[in-house]
C-alpha cells in the first residue's frame, strides 16, 4: 500500500487492512516516520519521537497479529502519547524544563493498556507545560502549530497529541482533559476528541495537574476510532483508588447511526455574547440535522455557566500547587547546582525549571488553600463545584445529551492569546464545567470558518453515558458528512 | 519570685503499625536492608504515581480507637499537610487533619492524686517519612526512603497530665494497650513509637493556658523526663524575668540536656491542609465495626480482674504479669498445658524477672514458648528432675527456647529413679563415712545432711533429694 | 482591580511554594494574581449557604489495598534518576544546623 493510501486510512481501517495482509504494521510505521519528516518541521507535535524502539516494536507487533495472538481493532496501529503520560524508558517531560531528562521506571496505565491491544507507540507529543495553558504556545520546548494553518495555534493543552493526528504524523494519540484540554485541541485540529467520566482511565501515570479534574482521552480522526481508542484504554485499575468499576465499556457496539427520539438539550447560555458567529452558524447546524434525522433538540437554561471557570481555577490551581511541590531537584529532574543550601536550591530549582504560567497557577493554588483564605476560596470553588454538578444533574434528568460548542471561536494566531491569562482561561468557558462535574464529553468537527479553521461541536453526557454520547456523535458524524457531499 | 506554676503537658505520640506493607504501596516496612531498597514510584514520590489504602492500617487505626475508648467516626478522609522537606518525597504528607478517624477517647492511668483519665483528642492516621542521614565529610544530607510511607497513627491527648510522671504512666498505659492489640511493638529507642511533648506552664489557679512550646526528638523514658523538666524550668524562668514564652517547636538534645528552637524563616507553618483527591473517603459500616470490636482482645484492665478471680496468685504478681502482653501470653498458655498456674507464675515472676533484669531485657523480647515452660514445669512435678537441674535447664532455655524434655535427655540430666542404683550408691556412701553415721546415730541430724549432699554427688545430681532422703533412713 | 497584592503577600506565598521571583516578575506576579482573585470573587455572587463542598465528585468510597507485599527492589532504577546520589542514597543539601 502507498503511503499516501495508507495514511488516508483511519485507525480501525489501518487495524483492518493489517489484518488482512494489505499492509503490515512495519509498513504503517514507516508511513507515519516519513510523514514525520515532512510535517514536523512546520508543525512540531512531538517533543520525544521513539523511531527505533516504534520500528522493532512494529516487528514484534506484527509477528503476533500473523500468528493471531493479537485481534483487537488497533493492532499494529501506530499511536501518539501525551508526554505527560508516564512511558518506562522513554523521556517523559511534561514539556517542562524541571522534568528535561526524566525517564519513568514504569509506564502508564493507559499507555500499558494500548500496549496490550497491540498499538504502536511512535513517541510523546508536545503539550502546554504540566497542561497548564490552551494553545501549547508554554511548552519549554517550543510551539506546535495548527496543520489546517501553521500561523495559528492547535489549542491545548494536548495540542501535539491534536495537531499529530490532524497532520498524519500518527493514526490517534491519547491527551489529558483537566479543563477542555482533549476537546479544544480537537476542535481547532478537525479531529474527535473525547474526555470520558472521570474513573473510566486509569490516572495512574499521569503527571498529575488537577487531580480531582484529569482524565486521560483520546484523540482521533473519526468517532468510530475514538470508541475503539477508548474501549482499549478504559479499565478499572487497583492502582488509582479513583478509578472506577463500570460495565458497559464495550464503546464500539454504541456506533449505531441513530437517534430518533433521544433527547439533545442546547443550553441557552452557551451561545451567548462570546461566541463566535461562525462558531454559532456549524454547531446549530449540526443540531438541526440531528432533528431531521428524528432528535428531540429544544433550548434550555443550564445556569451557573459563568461560575465554571472561577470554580475551575481556583481547585485546579489548588491541587496543582500540591501536586507539583514533588519537583524539588532531589529525585529527578533539574537542580540549580548555584544554589547554596536547601530552601534556595528549592526555589532556584523550581524558578528556573517552571515556565511563566506554571508559576502563576503555583502561585495562585499556594494563595487559596494559605491560611485565612482556605475557606473563602477553596471551600467556596468546592461549593460552586456541588451547585454545578447539580444543575447538570437537573438537566439530565430530561435530557440524554447537551449540545454546543467546545470554545467560542476558531483557533487564534500564535501569541495572541498568552499576553493576557484572564482572557486565555475565558477561551475555556465551554468545557470547564464538565470536569467540574465529572461528566464525560465528546468534540466532532463540524464545519470550517471562513479562514479554513476547523470548527468543533461538544456532546456531553450524564456520567457513565458514553455509548449515547458516542452514538450521538456518530450520527452526527455521519449526517455531516452526507451534508457536505451533498446527498 | 517564688510564684507557684503548675505545668501543663499533652502530648502528640506517633505509633508505627506492625503492617506487613506501607500505608498506599506494596513495599515492605520490613527494617534493615539496603537503603532505598524497599521503595516503589508511590513512596518516592515519582509523578504520576497514586496511593492506595492499606485496609490493615484502618483495622489498627480503629481498634486502637475502640481500646481508648474513642468515638469512631462513621466517615473519614484524608487530607494533604504541604511542606518542602527532603524526607518527604511527594514535599506534601498524606494525613488526616478535617475527619479524623478517631475523636474523644480517654486512658486512665495512676496519677499523682490517684486514678485519673487522660483524654484522647483525635486519633488519626498518616505516612511515616524517610531517613535522612548527615554526611560529615561532604557536608550534605543522604536520603533513605526505606521509612516513607511506612504507616503511622498520632494520639494526640488533651493537655490532661501535669507532671513527668504521669507522662510516663499514660505512655505506659497506650503502650500496654497498643502491644495487647497486636498494633506495634512500641519501641521508643527503635522509633516505633515515639512522643512530642506539648508544654505550658501557668500560676496555680489560673484558668487560662500558658503558651505551649513543642518538644519533639524525644527517644526514652528519661529523655522525656528530663526534657520537661527542663522545658518547664525554661519556661518559669522567662516568665519570673517577665518574658514571654514564644509558641514553636523546639529540639531535645539529651546528650547535652538542653533543647533548640527549630526556628527558621523558610518555615511558614503554614501547611495548606486540603483533602487529597487521590484517596476516596473511607466509611464504616455497623458491620466492620462490629468485625473489629469481635477481634478485639481481652485488654490490660479486663484481663487483671479476670487473673484475679480465676487464679489463686497474690495481686502483686497479676499486675506484673498482665503489664506485659508477652508475659500474660505465655503465663495463659503454659497454665493452659501444665493446669499449673501458680509454678508458671513462680518461674515468671522469679527466674525470668532475674533474667531479664540481668541481660537489661524487656520482657516483651522474652524467647522462650509457654510449651516450653509447660514442659519443664511437667518435669520438676514428676520428679524426672529436680530443681537445681530445673534451674539450669531453665537459663538455657531463656537464651535459646531448647526444648527441656530433648535437652534433659541429651545432657542425661534425668533423675535417677532407679531403686537398687540408689540403695547401691547410699550402701557405698554408708560405708565410706563412718563418722557421719556414727553421728547421725547419736541424735545430730545434721549428718544426714552431708550424707544427702554426699549421695546427690555421687549421682552427679540426678537424684531426687526426698527420695534419697527416705532411703537414707531406711537404710540408717 | 480590588485585589490589590501586597510585596508580603507575594514574597510569603513564593515562601510557600518555593519561588522565587525577580523584581520583575514580582511586579507581574502582584498584577496578575490581583486580577485572577478579582475574577474568582465572582464565586461570592452565589449563596452557597447549606451547600456542601465536595472533594471527591462521584461518591466512589472505600478502596483498599490487602496488606500484602507486592513490590520488590527498585531502587537501582528509581536512583537512575537522582540528580545526585551516594551510597544507594539521594544526596540533598545540608538540611540540619543548629543555632
Amino acid at each position: 500500500m502507498k503511503d499516501g493510501e495508507l495514511l488516508s486510512l483511519s485507525a480501525v481501517e489501518l487495524g483492518r487492512a493489517i489484518k488482512e495482509g494489505k499492509t503490515t504494521a512495519l509498513e504503517a510505521v514507516w508511513a507515519v516516520l516519513s510523514q514525520m519528516e515532512q510535517s514536523e518541521r512546520v508543525c512540531h507535535c512531538y517533543v520525544t519521537t521513539d523511531r527505533e524502539g516504534a520500528l522493532e516494536r512494529a516487528r514484534e507487533v506484527q509477528k503476533r497479529i500473523d500468528a493471531g495472538e493479537l485481534t483487537g481493532a488497533l493492532a499494529g496501529v501506530p499511536a501518539a502519547v501525551k508526554d505527560n503520560l508516564c512511558t518506562e524508558g522513554i523521556r517523559t517531560t511534561c514539556a517542562s524544563r524541571i522534568l528535561e531528562n526524566f525517564i519513568p521506571t514504569y509506564s502508564a496505565e493507559a499507555v500499558l493498556n494500548l500496549e496490550r491491544a497491540g498499538a504502536v507507540i511512535i513517541g510523546k507529543t508536545n503539550m502546554d507545560e504540566f497542561a497548564m495553558g490552551s494553545t501549547t504556545e508554554t511548552s519549554a520546548f517550543g510551539v506546535t502549530r495548527n496543520p489546517h494553518n501553521p500561523e495559528h495555534v492547535p489549542g491545548g493543552s494536548s495540542g501535539g497529541s491534536a495537531a499529530a493526528v490532524a497532520a498524519g504524523e500518527c493514526f490517534f494519540a491519547l491527551g489529558s482533559d483537566t479543563g477542555g484540554s482533549v476537546r479544544q485541541p480537537a476542535s481547532y485540529c478537525g479531529v474527535v476528541g473525547m474526555k470520558p467520566t472521570y474513573g473510566t482511565v486509569s490516572r495512574y501515570g499521569l503527571i498529575a495537574y488537577g487531580s480531582s479534574l484529569d482524565q486521560i482521552g483520546p484523540l482521533t480522526k473519526n468517532v468510530e476510532d475514538c470508541a475503539a481508542v477508548l474501549e482499549a484504554v478504559a479499565s478499572h485499575d487497583p492502582k488509582d483508588s479513583t478509578s472506577v468499576k463500570r460495565e458497559g465499556t464495550d464503546f464500539t457496539a454504541a456506533l449505531i447511526k441513530d437517534v430518533k427520539g433521544m433527547r439533545i438539550g442546547i443550553p441557552g447560555d452557551y451561545f451567548g455574547q462570546g461566541l463566535g458567529k461562525e462558531v454559532r452558524k456549524a454547531v446549530l447546524n449540526a443540531a438541526r440535522l440531528l432533528k431531521s434525522e428524528g432528535a428531540i433538540v429544544e433550548e434550555f437554561e443550564l445556569s451557573l455557566v459563568d461560575y465554571g471557570i472561577p470554580a475551575y481555577y481556583t481547585i485546579a490551581a489548588a491541587e496543582a500547587s500540591s501536586n507539583l511541590e514533588r519537583f524539588d531537584g532531589i529525585k529527578y529532574g533539574y537542580r540549580d547546582e548555584s544554589a547554596e543550601g536547601l530552601h534556595q536550591m528549592y526555589k532556584r530549582t523550581r524558578s528556573k525549571g517552571f515556565g511563566a504560567e506554571v508559576k502563576r497557577r503555583i502561585m495562585l493554588g499556594s494563595f487559596v488553600l494559605s491560611s485565612g483564605y482556605y475557606d473563602a476560596y477553596y471551600l467556596k470553588a468546592l461549593r460552586v463545584r456541588a451547585m454545578i454538578k447539580k444543575a447538570f444533574d437537573q438537566a439530565f434528568a430530561r435530557y440524554d445529551c447537551i449540545l454546543g460548542p467546545v470554545a467560542p471561536t476558531t483557533a487564534p494566531r500564535l501569541g495572541e492569546t498568552l499576553s493576557d491569562p484572564v482572557k486565555m482561561y475565558l477561551g475555556d468557558i465551554y468545557t470547564v464545567s464538565v470536569n467540574l462535574a465529572g461528566l464525560p464529553a465528546i468534540s466532532i468537527p463540524c464545519g470550517t470558518d471562513s479562514r479554513g479553521l476547523p470548527i468543533g461541536l461538544q456532546l456531553i453526557g450524564d456520567c457513565f453515558q458514553e455509548k449515547r454520547l458516542i452514538q450521538a456523535a456518530y450520527t452526527c458524524e455521519q449526517l455531516l458528512r452526507e451534508q457536505s457531499a451533498g446527498v | 519570685m517564688s510564684r507557684l506554676y503548675e505545668t501543663v503537658i499533652g502530648l502528640e505520640v506517633h505509633v508505627e503499625l506492625a503492617t506487613k506493607t506501607k500505608i498506599f504501596c506494596g513495599c515492605s516496612t520490613e527494617f534493615g536492608g539496603r537503603p532505598n531498597s524497599h521503595t516503589c514510584p508511590v513512596c518516592t514520590g515519582m509523578p504520576g504515581a497514586l496511593p492506595v489504602l492499606n485496609k490493615k492500617v484502618l483495622e489498627y487505626a480503629v481498634a486502637v480507637g475502640l481500646a481508648t475508648g474513642c468515638d469512631i467516626a462513621r466517615y473519614c478522609r484524608f487530607d494533604r499537610k504541604n511542606y518542602f522537606y527532603p524526607d518527604n518525597p511527594q514535599n506534601y504528607q498524606i494525613s488526616q487533619l478535617y475527619l479524623p478517624i478517631c475523636r474523644n477517647g480517654y486512658v486512665e492511668i495512676e496519677g499523682e492524686e490517684g486514678e485519673k483519665r487522660v483524654g484522647i483528642h483525635e486519633i488519626h492516621m498518616e505516612e511515616d517519612a524517610g531517613k535522612l542521614i548527615h554526611d560529615e565529610r561532604e557536608d550534605c544530607t543522604l536520603v533513605d526512603y526505606n521509612r516513607s510511607g511506612v504507616p503511622l497513627i498520632e494520639i494526640v491527648s488533651e493537655p490532661h497530665m501535669r507532671t513527668a510522671r504521669e507522662v510516663i504512666a499514660y505512655l505506659e498505659k497506650l503502650k500496654l494497650i497498643i502491644q495487647y492489640l497486636g498494633a506495634s511493638d512500641c519501641k521508643l529507642q527503635e522509633g516505633s513509637m515515639r512522643a512530642d511533648v506539648n508544654l505550658s506552664v501557668r500560676q496555680v489557679g489560673t484558668a487560662e493556658l500558658g503558651t505551649r512550646t513543642e518538644m519533639k526528638n524525644l527517644n526514652s523514658f528519661r529523655a522525656i523526663t528530663r526534657a520537661i523538666e527542663s522545658e518547664k524550668n525554661r519556661q518559669i524562668d522567662l516568665l519570673e524575668a517577665g518574658k514571654c514564652v514564644v509558641q514553636e517547636t523546639r529540639r531535645w538534645d539529651d546528650a547535652k540536656e538542653v533543647s533548640y528552637a527549630m526556628r527558621s524563616k523558610e518555615d511558614a507553618q503554614d501547611y495548606r491542609y486540603f483533602p487529597d483527591p487521590d484517596l476516596t473517603p473511607v466509611s464504616i459500616s455497623d458491620e466492620f465495626l462490629e468485625e473489629i470490636r469481635a477481634r478485639q482482645p481481652e485488654l490490660p484492665t479486663e484481663k487483671r480482674k479476670r487473673y484475679k478471680k480465676e487464679f489463686d496468685i497474690p495481686d502483686y504478681d497479676i499486675d506484673i504479669i498482665t503489664g506485659s502482653k508477652r508475659m500474660a501470653d505465655i503465663f495463659e498458655a503454659a497454665a493452659a498445658l501444665c493446669n499449673q498456674p501458680k509454678k508458671v507464675s513462680n518461674w515468671l515472676m522469679g527466674e525470668t524477672l532475674r533474667l531479664l533484669k540481668e541481660n537489661e531485657l524487656d520482657p516483651e523480647d522474652i524467647r522462650f514458648s509457654p510449651e516450653n515452660l509447660a514442659k519443664l514445669i511437667l518435669l520438676t512435678e514428676s520428679r524426672a528432675v529436680n530443681s537445681t537441674v530445673a534451674k539450669e535447664v531453665f537459663e538455657v532455655m531463656f537464651r535459646e527456647d531448647i526444648d527441656p524434655e530433648k535437652y534433659v535427655e541429651e545432657k542425661g540430666l534425668r533423675t535417677v529413679n532407679d531403686e537398687r542404683a540408689l540403695r547401691r550408691t547410699i550402701e557405698k556412701v554408708i560405708a565410706d563415712n563412718p563418722q557421719s553415721v556414727q553421728d547421725f546415730r547419736s541424735g545430730k541430724d545434721r549428718a544426714l545432711g552431708f550424707l544427702v549432699g554426699q549421695t546427690m554427688k555421687a549421682m552427679k545430681g540426678k537424684a531426687d533429694p526426698a527420695e534419697v532422703n527416705r532411703l537414707l533412713k531406711e537404710l540408717l | 482591580m480590588a485585589n490589590i497584592i501586597s510585596d508580603e503577600t507575594i514574597e510569603y506565598v513564593g515562601i510557600l511554594a518555593k519561588l522565587e521571583l525577580s523584581g520583575d516578575e514580582k511586579e507581574a506576579a502582584k498584577k496578575d494574581m490581583g486580577r485572577m482573585l478579582d475574577y474568582i470573587d465572582k464565586l461570592n455572587e452565589l449563596d452557597t449557604a447549606g451547600v456542601e463542598p465536595v472533594p471527591h465528585i462521584f461518591p466512589v468510597q472505600n478502596v483498599f489495598r490487602e496488606d500484602r507485599v507486592t513490590n520488590g527492589d527498585e531502587s537501582e532504577k528509581i536512583l537512575r534518576n537522582a540528580p545526585s546520589q551516594k551510597e544507594h542514597m539521594f544526596v540533598a543539601p545540608k538540611t540540619f544546623s543548629q543555632e
